[in-house]
């Protein structure tokens, strides 16, 4: 049975691309056949992100206008054969998703994939609405810091009203919580919010803890998604995430500050 | 002797018999039947007759035949409605008098239910969160979880909140004085009853993330240690 999977925030900037892009990744790594689609129409990103902007012909606006089949705009991802991008339209903006359309393109969608990831824009207007609003479970990604905290609040209250399930009463939407950007130093000294002190305000079930890491940014600019590089932290995290979200176990790896070795305080982080 | 005293007003229920129906032998046996049933209902009975449509009854004669015809049934013609006023004349002279039209009358007594009263008091058991506004109206809000800060509590009663309340409580919101607001823990943004407001620089410091209730005495919010 295919997953609607939102990844949300209502702050902008807090890593909700780069956690599409890695959870993707990473479900397709574990053997599930995973779409990621952007839903950011105007200021598009996953293409970016995914590593294939040179690629895009058709996207999500022309199909839902019916302009083309989804199988002309899909991109198949060169490193795994699970792992498809539905790029979205950057000349146009929000006002192009049509509610029925977009629901005609995921029921399609359900048909031939086991996880869809709707990369979802910042705010809480029509963009972010219609991204959360066929979710069948939500990945709320926040920082470890109170403006994203208050607006991860807000998206969660909007997703237990106005998503599909709310509005037909159905079994609610599936809330997790993505803590990113998670510093443990800068907590240690006081400076960000504990991972206690964000479960506690925000009451939903912690799904991972992403540390801060140079090399998400070195995998954007190159175009991968973070999971696929083995060394990097933060995608060993997300394997972890995707992990948890499949049922397993995995103890919470990240959230200490590390006991720096003489060459590490040498020469800096990794 | 003023005139207030002179004359009073009273309303009375009266049977009102169409003029068509006079003429009606159907009618007529009807009428016999329930008079048959319960004839001391009908005893002495006063009738308006309704001329509503009726033509003729232009002369007295006329409504002298119809109190004989009343009569025989025991009734006793009281007046008339709807009358033109050619027939009103011809009532007046046969001693019968007119009543004002009245407004149409339902067909038989409805039995209202009571209306259910309104629910005394509200209750949320789910967190409370930011943007969300919830207004108990004519009773008390209640909540057994946070309440996230930018998430608005109102209510014409008290509110209760047993968890942190971390947003704004508005109680007594009609202009009650005598609401109060109650929490386990006081991280209020703004606290408000009827109407007067303390907002999150004016708590006292030592209440802060306190269980407190807060009241409105002299004018003045107080809040006080629970």
């Amino acid at each position: 049975m295919a997953q609607v999977i939102v990844v949300t925030s209502g702050k902008g900037g807090v890593g909700k691309t780069t956690t599409s892009a890695a959870f993707a990744a990473g479900l397709a790594m574990r053997g599930h056949k995973t779409v990621v689609i952007d839903f950011d129409v105007g200021l598009r990103n996953l293409d970016l992100i995914m590593g294939c902007e040179r690629r895009v012909v058709f996207d999500f606006i022309n199909v839902i206008n019916g302009d083309a089949n989804l199988n002309q705009a899909l991109i198949k991802d060169k490193r795994n054969d699970n792992l498809f991008i539905f790029p979205t339209s950057q000349t146009r903006d929000k006002d192009a998703l049509k509610r029925d359309g977009v629901e005609r393109v995921l029921e399609e969608l359900r048909k031939t994939f086991d996880y869809i990831i709707c990369d979802s824009p910042a705010g809480i207007e029509h963009g972010a609405i219609t991204a959360l609003y066929f979710a069948d479970s939500a990945i709320i990604v926040t920082n470890p810091e109170v403006s994203s905290v208050r607006d991860s609040d807000r998206i969660i209250g909007i997703l237990s009203s106005r998503s599909r399930r709310a509005e037909r009463n159905e079994p609610p939407v599936d809330i997790h919580l993505l803590l990113s950007r998670y510093d443990p130093d800068r907590v240690a000294k006081g400076e960000m919010l504990t991972v206690d002190d964000v479960k506690e305000i925000l009451s939903i079930p912690l799904l991972g803890v992403i540390p801060e890491s140079e090399t998400v940014l070195r995998a954007s600019n190159t175009g991968t998604p973070v999971t696929f590089d083995g060394d990097s932290p933060a995608g060993r995290a997300y394997l972890d995430a995707v992990a948890r979200f499949l049922g397993e176990q995995r103890e919470m790896r990240f959230v200490k500050p590390e006991k720096r070795g003489f060459f590490r305080v040498l020469f800096g982080r990794a | 002797m003023a005139a207030g005293s002179l004359v009073q007003g009273a309303l009375f229920t009266v049977m009102v018999v169409r003029a068509g129906q006079l003429r009606d032998p159907g009618f007529e046996h009807e009428l016999a039947r329930q008079i048959e049933r319960s004839p001391r209902f009908f005893r002495n009975a006063p009738v308006v007759l309704d001329l509503k449509g009726a033509d003729g009854f232009a002369a007295a004669a006329e409504f002298d035949a119809a109190r004989q015809a009343l009569r025989d049934y025991t009734l006793i013609l009281a007046g008339v409605q709807n009358a033109t006023p050619a027939q009103v004349d011809a009532a007046a002279a046969a001693g019968v008098a007119s009543f004002a039209p009245t407004a149409a009358q339902p067909s038989r007594p409805r039995a209202e239910a009571p209306a259910p009263p309104p629910p005394k008091s509200l209750l949320v058991t789910q967190p409370v969160r930011s943007g969300t506004q919830i207004y108990a109206r004519g009773g008390d809000l209640v909540v057994t979880a946070a309440v996230s800060p930018g998430a608005e509590l109102i209510a014409d009663g008290n509110i209760h909140v047993y968890g942190a309340l971390r947003g704004r409580a508005l109680a007594g919101a009609s202009g009650e004085a005598g609401a109060r607001i109650f929490c386990s823990r006081l991280e209020a943004e703004l606290v408000s009853i009827a109407g007067r407001y303390l907002v999150s620089d004016q708590l006292p410091a030592a209440e802060r993330g306190a269980p407190v209730q807060i009241a409105l005495v002299d004018d003045r919010l107080t809040i006080t240690r629970i």
